[in-house]
């Protein structure tokens, strides 16, 4: 089946076979990366805007690194130091950067919708690298990619997703991911972080720690974003730790082979222990590395390389 | 002597109970009965053949931008887009800039609209000083300058004594206060309703919560006080079901609906367009059927706009910074007889009191019927014409609406104010 989207902005959008293409180039650019000489052709004389909008250091990174092992030239645009704070506006920046010749864009941006946005008005290709609370749809491929590795296909896998689900794009790309992947998904988390209308989207909503994380294969933590939050949706993070954050205690509930996930940045000590973190239970530190080749996969998707070019090569 | 004969019209005036084919006088600016056969022979004659005649539209909730605002809109220009809408009186809103906080301001208000409005346009007044929430305007005096009520809108009271006094106040001068119902502790950096379409979206959410709470607080207030209390654009049906309670028990609270939530739900949002970001935000569909069931018991009053004008170049942006508010003076008729008349099935007369002698009555304004005497506001318009609205083509200054680029059904043809026309169906008539 041919690849036929030139942007990638939101996992809700994707079909199960779109995924799994992604996966696969994933997987082959995991393959070229274990090489002696990491670098392939595929961007050569593409030039790749990182438009940031908003403080980021992994997705950054993994972008920056995705783009120049495709051999692609890559400008990371910092907009503390840029004319938005002389007021220029997002549609502006971004016509601009059209028109510098500008081959695709990544933009993270602290405004839902506003991938879409662009897409709308540019006609290079735009990647969602994070849209306010909406989506970031690549978090949840190198998220889901992860998990494949270790436990193989994802249906009917019982995943928990503890944390503050309400202001986390990683949440919804990722239950969107993975209920189109069929995985059994239960969201966790304070009542005011976890409201009950995330049960439409397809999964479950728990308020209990012990029933939930009972014989979970993953589970997946999110950062307390104190940045999003309007006013106090919990009383302290003291008290947030007492009753949510994952200790080796809690983390004796999983299923014996359970792995620990995290988007980062983490707060240890705060959403979960300093030891469960660097345990070997938690692939926090691979679900990085893998970052890289997922968006190397969408970076090369986008530019309009096919998957079986990439598969083949491998 | 001016005469204007309008003939063969359906004429339907629901304060009188007329509904029938007919002919309308105007001598001088006023309906009189009839004309004597040298009247006849003089008079300018228009057939109406084929469409209605009704009194002149009366919108008593508007945004025309003036002072301060003129980018977006002037009382010309949106006097214009009111008459082009079959509008022949408006209530303009006091958030302008500066606010028309004082007496002052509501005389240089009413000095742009002696000389630049094409349309009855009647100010309003703040309720506080700077729509800041923390002491009173003064209110005789904006009373004494003219203004027909008194209203924050865009914000609201969040003080409970502060709006206690505010109506206890303004009952004294019997003046109607208008309120814009929004807890804002509830609604910091909201963009659109809450729900599962906000989860999905990622944008933050505004609960109908927000609404009812200040709905239930003005029931609460107007039963302590005696005052009435207007309710701006109704959304929830939550705050339908406390209105509808609270006249039952004869508390003097108004309501008004926007045509806007009664056609369109959050589901339009889908794709983060501006043009469907208002304050209060579109709602669920049980909340549009909740305000249409408000209007036919008459739960709700009226009918009212809310024409908030804004430029291409605010609006086209990232949703969460993009300003709130559609323009709708030139596309509520059609609308409404949309959502009410053919797929609600209210009468005709019924839709068109929801847009004439009802808002009127609120807030003791002039017009709203065809009655012998009255200033000669007339609409003619065409129920069942369709035609492509263009909102860049529009007589608004500004272009937000979500009807742009859409077929809307019914068309007014000819707007009449005092006794002349100033829309012909095509152009302003100077």
């Amino acid at each position: 089946m041919p690849w036929n989207r030139r942007n990638l902005i939101a996992i809700e959008e994707l079909s199960r076979a779109e995924i799994e293409q992604i996966h696969a180039t994933t997987a082959a650019f995991k393959k070229i990366l274990q090489r002696s000489v990491k670098k392939v052709p595929a961007l050569r004389g593409k030039t790749i805007v990182n438009l940031f909008f908003e403080p980021s250091t992994r997705t950054r990174i993994a972008f920056e690194m995705a783009a120049k092992r495709l051999s692609a030239d890559v400008i990371s645009f910092d907009a503390a130091a840029s004319s938005t704070t002389k007021g220029e506006t997002l549609r502006d920046t971004a016509q601009n950067i059209q028109a510098l010749n500008a081959d695709l864009i990544v933009l993270r941006h602290s405004a839902a919708g506003s991938p879409l946005y662009l897409s709308r008005l540019l006609n290079i290709p735009v990647i969602n690298a994070g849209d306010g609370a909406h989506e970031h749809p690549t978090q949840a491929l190198l998220d889901t990619f992860t998990m494949k590795e270790h436990l193989g296909a994802l249906k009917g896998r019982k995943v928990v997703i503890l944390g503050d689900i309400l202001f986390s794009r990683v949440a919804r790309s990722n239950i969107w991911a993975l209920t189109k992947l069929e995985a059994d998904v239960t969201l966790v988390g304070p009542s005011t972080l976890v409201p009950h209308w995330f049960t439409d989207l397809g999964v479950k909503v728990s308020h209990d720690l012990k029933s939930a994380l009972a014989d979970a294969e993953v589970v997946m933590l999110l950062r307390i974003q104190h940045e999003r939050q309007a006013s106090s949706h919990f009383p302290s993070l003291g008290e947030y730790t007492s009753m949510f954050g994952l200790n080796k205690t809690r983390a004796s509930w999983l299923n014996p082979k359970a792995i620990i996930m995290h988007p980062g940045p983490i707060n240890r000590g705060v959403e979960i222990d300093s030891d469960l973190a660097d345990s070997n239970r938690s692939v926090i530190l691979e679900q990085v590395s893998n970052g890289i080749a997922v968006r190397m996969a969408a970076l090369y998707l986008c530019s309009g390389g096919q998957p079986e070019a990439v598969l083949t090569t491998a | 002597m001016s005469l204007l004969w309008i003939t063969n019209a359906r004429v339907i005036d629901p304060a009188a109970k007329r509904n029938a084919r007919g002919n309308l006088f105007i001598a001088d600016g006023r309906f009189v009965a009839g004309f004597s056969a040298g009247q006849k022979k003089s008079a300018k004659k228009i057939d109406a053949r084929g469409l209605v005649a009704c009194p002149g539209l009366v919108d008593i909730h508007v945004h025309l931008r003036e002072p301060g605002q003129t980018h977006k809109e002037t009382i010309q220009t949106g006097s214009c887009a009111a008459a082009a809408g079959g509008f022949t009186t408006v209530v303009c809103m006091p958030n302008t800039s500066p606010v028309a906080d004082n007496a002052g301001t509501i005389e240089y208000i009413h000095n742009a609209i002696e000389h630049d409005a094409v349309v009855h346009v009647h100010p309003t007044g703040c309720i506080t000083v700077g729509q800041k929430g923390e002491q009173l305007a003064p209110t005789g005096s904006l009373k004494r300058a003219g203004v027909v009520a008194i209203t924050d809108d865009g914000h609201c009271v969040q003080n409970n004594e502060l709006m206690r006094c505010a109506v206890e106040y303004a009952k004294m001068f019997d003046l109607p206060v208008m309120d814009h119902c929004q807890d804002e502790a509830m609604t910091q950096n909201a963009a659109m309703n809450e729900g599962v379409m906000s989860t999905r979206l990622g944008l933050r959410g505004w609960p109908h919560a927000a609404e009812d709470v200040i709905v239930s607080r003005n029931v609460i207030l107007s039963t302590y006080t005696g005052a009435h209390i207007h309710l701006q654009h109704i959304s929830s049906k939550y705050s339908v079901d406390i209105i509808r309670r609270a006249k039952g028990r004869g508390v003097r609270i108004t309501a008004e609906a926007t045509p806007h939530h009664l056609a369109l739900t959050e589901a339009a949002l889908v794709g983060y367009d501006p043009n469907f970001k208002m304050n209060p935000p579109l709602r669920t569909e049980e909340d549009r059927r909740a305000l249409i069931e408000g209007l036919r018991d008459g739960t709700i009053d009226c009918v009212a706009t809310d024409h908030a004008p804004h430029t291409d170049y605010e609006k086209d942006k990232e949703f969460d910074y993009a300003p709130f508010g559609v323009i709708g003076l030139e596309t509520a008729l059609p609308v409404v007889l949309d959502v009410l008349h053919r797929q609600g099935k209210f009468s005709l007369p019924d839709v068109i009191a929801l847009m004439t002698h009802k808002p009127a009555r609120l807030l003791n304004l002039p017009g709203g019927t065809l009655a012998a005497d009255a200033v000669a506001d007339v609409t003619l318009f065409d129920p069942d014409e369709k035609w492509l609205y263009d909102a860049e083509a529009g007589f608004s200054k500004s272009g937000n609406s979500p009807w742009h680029r859409q077929t809307l059904t019914g068309r007014v043809k000819t707007t009449i104010v005092s006794g002349r026309v100033v829309y012909d169906g095509q152009k302003i008539v100077t």
